[in-house]
């Protein structure tokens, strides 16, 4: 009933459709629970739907004047013969997502140095040694990798320094940024700099030079003192005190939101996620990134112990997050950010730089690594790998390759190759593709293959875990949706 | 409710004017005589005329003596009158039309009343004449208008019918107004063809923004709302060329009973699929019109459609959108998003209700369309 003047036509006079006849838009979908699948697009737009709906859809049987006809059509599964602006639009969309690609390497990790004062267990890449020649990076080093950075049509660029503990060697950081930002003169980009430390060499020297060239501090807490102490052993057993103090001393020197932390999970993490996020308020920390366990340490050699690991580090995962919940329940702003990456994913019609949810993989086209001897690798995970002995994801070194021999090495490109997830076996047809990856350095540990059995794949369980948990919070739970959309930045 | 035209002027003198007569509006007797002829000089007291200006408007009922030409006493409803606005009289009619006023928290030229659509909610329905006079009647106003006039707009009908003179209009504002804004409310349609997006932008306006409505998110809602068939395509199509070519695009969506269940949906595809656009307004209904001859098929009380508005707010909000709520009290928006609302509607065709004159948020609040006191949400509250 339209209640409209007699001179208005009715909404069926504008429909141009040929009654009930539409076409399929490319679509994936995946279960997530017994009866809900979810349908997402070539761009990551997506809708949760039940079997019969599903069933419907693909048999072009959704009757026209439905809502759910609509949402198909708008969230464009679906277009008919009323209009064809979808494909400008798909278009437009697939470009936007697609942008990344053609920015380039942002992220540039530099390895000052591998010597450190702590021997952590799931550390594969420190040395214990004074004698900096060995294990430091030289200038001349540093001054070719910086040729290659600002060779990157990225407009913006993070440098990060990485160790070891890259503190150890900040002279050379020193001199990496003042050279950097001397370069960015002519270059012009947005330039940032972040040092990821264990701060015990932290003093006012080095604050002071974070606070003129705006670094940033990314440090190591594994969670509360006897954790963290033992997970990460350092003469004097004092790690955690060290650390958090000079969390304290950096937050007030620097600012609040110059100062993260990330943990690494062992096998004593799994059973107090809840105290370990208790130990990142004490500290003022407004997130923390409830990582996975890192296939380069206890649970690399054995693919069925690596299975069970997932499972208890999923239920490690939702009970860290259920308490983040109730800790923004409680009226604080407190962020999980794997959690929060998967909902921006879920909802932004951008690509987000996250290395390894990226299709290709975001090694060496997002983020690359120069070792402290020149050695170039496409990831942090690459270097380690190396430092157990194989050099697979080694892309060339600095001084003896230019820019199109590293950027087009047969290695990158091979590897890029398999890391197209439209199409490996598996994900080519799974729902979550839009939001997901794959690493292929994991898979290489793992399997042996860098595209590796997804069937056997911890990194496509985990993922596909997560993904099925916050999609049934975003649908089934009201409040947990609030705080997850309050993540969306 | 203030009166933008009239007709119950009356001569005093010989009217030797034979074609219409814009000029601008002076209270100052003493104008050097080069600039009279083409100022009207507004008279509130006093009965000595002086000679030599192109309009003389009294602006009380006194006699006067020796009364030059072009001396005409004004109507009682345009006596608000003053320095820098610019009016339009018609010597065979003696009719008044105030084209610009500088104290007006909105100037708009419409610049015809023809239309390629036919929205079934369009306050200012669609008429088949010639009415290219409106293009010169802005044209002429243009150098007149006050030089730090913060923004003016040009409306329809459909703007972009005109054509070449449709940028003629732009670039006209650009010359003589630099420091001028320039909204412009198209349908967004004629932009499907990319030359007249790359027309517009090679005026290189210095602060042009145009209003393009998008009523829903599929196109057979869309194109029966504004009665045309293709219209969502086109608009869709039109707002990629003008973004493609770097002109502002406003999106602007009247929220009525046909689409306001919708909303929600809109707003997550204006968010995913046009989220470079640089303002969203969401707008209450303005009874005029058609929409008030449709109003049993239009009319929703927006108390009634506050959730859908919420989530479109707070959808566009979380994607960084620029959004504004336009023409809906402050009482009838759920608070978490009052801080989005603005006060839209012209100030010549703005009122408020009786209900309205002990509320402590009456200055913060848009009010009403005059032409919507008859029809009230029953949800008015005034704030304590």
């Amino acid at each position: 009933m339209s209640l409209l003047g007699k001179k208005f036509k009715l909404i069926e006079d504008f429909d141009q459709s040929i009654a009930g006849d539409y076409q399929l838009l490319p679509s994936r979908f995946s279960a997530i629970d017994k009866n809900r699948y979810v349908l997402s697009n070539e761009v990551g737009e997506y809708l949760v739907v039940t079997r019969l709906q599903l069933e419907n859809f693909i048999r072009k049987k959704v009757p026209a004047n439905t809502d759910f006809y609509y949402d198909l059509k708008s969230k464009h599964f679906l277009f008919d013969g009323d209009s064809n602006v979808a494909i400008d639009l798909l278009a437009l969309k697939y470009r936007t997502k697609a942008q990344r690609i053609a920015q380039f390497t942002a992220l540039h990790l530099f390895v000052v140095t591998l010597r450190c004062d702590y021997t952590c267990q799931y550390c594969q890449v420190s040395r214990q040694t004074d004698d900096k020649h060995a294990f430091d990076m030289s200038e001349e080093t540093a001054n070719k990798a910086l040729d290659l950075v600002f060779k990157s049509p990225s407009p913006a660029i993070k440098i990060e320094f990485q160790g070891g503990e890259p503190l150890l060697n900040f002279s050379l950081i020193r001199y990496i940024v003042n050279e950097a930002k001397q370069r960015n003169l002519l270059s012009r980009k947005d330039l940032q700099f972040v040092i990821t430390t264990n701060l015990s060499l932290l003093n006012d020297a080095v604050l002071e030079f974070c606070q003129q060239h705006d670094i940033y501090l990314s440090t190591s807490l594994d969670g509360p003192e006897k954790l963290h102490n033992g997970n990460r052993p350092r003469p004097g057993k004092n790690g955690y005190q060290l650390t958090v103090t000079a969390i304290k001393k950096a937050q007030d020197y620097l600012g609040r939101h110059k100062v993260g932390a990330l943990m690494t999970t062992t096998e004593n993490s799994l059973t107090q996620p809840k105290a370990i996020i208790d130990t990142y308020l004490e500290n003022n920390l407004d997130s923390v990134f409830l990582r996975p366990l890192s296939p380069y340490g206890f649970a690399v050699k054995n693919q069925k112990a690596h299975h069970y690991d997932i499972d208890r580090w999923f239920e490690f995962y939702k009970e860290g997050l259920d308490y983040v919940f109730e800790i923004n329940r409680q009226g604080h702003h407190f962020e999980e950010l794997y959690t929060q990456l998967i909902v921006n994913k879920l909802l932004s019609p951008f690509s987000l730089g996250y290395v390894d949810l990226q299709s290709p993989s975001g090694a060496a086209i997002s983020a690359i690594v120069y070792n402290y001897d020149g050695d170039v690798y496409a990831s942090d995970e690459s270097r380690m790998l190396a430092e157990m002995g194989d050099k697979k994801f080694r892309l060339g070194n600095v001084h003896t390759d230019s820019y199109p021999d590293i950027w087009l090495s047969n290695t990158l490109l091979d590897t890029l190759e398999s890391t197209v997830s439209e199409s490996l076996p598996m994900c080519t047809d799974c729902g979550f593709l839009p939001y997901c990856g794959t690493d292929p350095v994991y898979h290489y540990a793992t399997q042996g293959d860098v595209v590796g059995h997804k069937a056997l794949s911890g990194f496509c369980s985990k993922n596909m875990k997560i993904f099925k948990h916050v999609i049934q919070l975003l649908e089934d739970d009201t409040e947990a949706r609030e705080i997850l959309l309050s993540w969306v930045h | 409710m203030i009166r933008l035209h009239s007709k119950s002027n009356t001569p005093v003198s010989i009217v030797e004017h034979q074609k219409p007569f814009i000029g601008k509006v002076t209270l100052n007797r003493n104008l050097p005589n080069g600039l009279r002829a083409q100022h009207v000089l507004v008279i509130s007291e006093g009965t000595e005329i002086p000679m030599g200006f192109g309009l003389v408007l009294l602006a009380h009922d006194e006699e006067v003596n020796d009364c030059p030409p072009n001396a005409i006493r004004l109507s009682q409803e345009l006596r608000y009158l003053k320095d820098h606005d610019v009016i339009k009289f018609y010597p065979d009619i003696l009719k008044i039309d105030a084209l610009f006023r500088k104290d007006a928290n909105a100037n708009s030229f419409l610049v015809t009343e023809r239309c390629n659509s036919f929205c079934i909610m369009c306050s200012q329905p669609p008429k088949e004449i010639d009415d290219h006079y409106l293009v010169d009647d802005m044209l002429a106003a243009l150098p007149l208008i006050h030089p730090e006039t913060h923004e003016i707009a040009i409306t329809g009908g459909e703007p972009t019918l005109w054509g070449d003179d449709f940028i003629r209009l732009i670039q006209a504002a650009k010359n003589h107004l630099p420091n001028t804004g320039l909204h412009i409310l198209s349908n967004g349609r004629n932009f499907k063809d990319l030359n007249l997006a790359i027309q517009v932008a090679q005026v290189r306006h210095q602060d042009v923004m145009i209003g393009i409505p998008l009523y829903a998110d599929y196109s057979q809602l869309h194109d029966f709302i504004v009665q045309a068939d293709n219209a969502f395509d086109d608009t869709i199509r039109g707002i990629l060329n003008l973004k493609r070519c770097q002109v502002p695009v406003e999106i602007r969506i009247v929220i009525h009973q046909k689409n306001f269940h919708r909303l929600p949906k809109l707003a997550e595809f204006i968010a995913r699929n046009l989220l470079f656009v640089n303002h969203v307004a969401l707008m209450g209904l303005e009874l005029m019109g058609f929409a008030k001859s449709n109003q049993d098929g239009l009319w929703v009380d927006p108390y009634d459609y506050q959730n859908e508005l919420h989530y479109a707010v707070e959808t566009l909000a979380r994607a960084g959108m620029r959004v504004s709520i336009y023409n809906t009290p402050l009482c009838l928006i759920p608070e978490s998003i009052r801080c989005y609302a603005v006060r839209s509607i012209s100030d010549w065709k703005n009122d408020y209700l009786d209900a309205c004159l002990g509320c402590s948020a009456k200055e913060q609040c848009g009010g009403f369309f005059s032409s919507n006191l008859t029809k009230v949400s029953q949800n008015i509250k005034a704030f304590g």
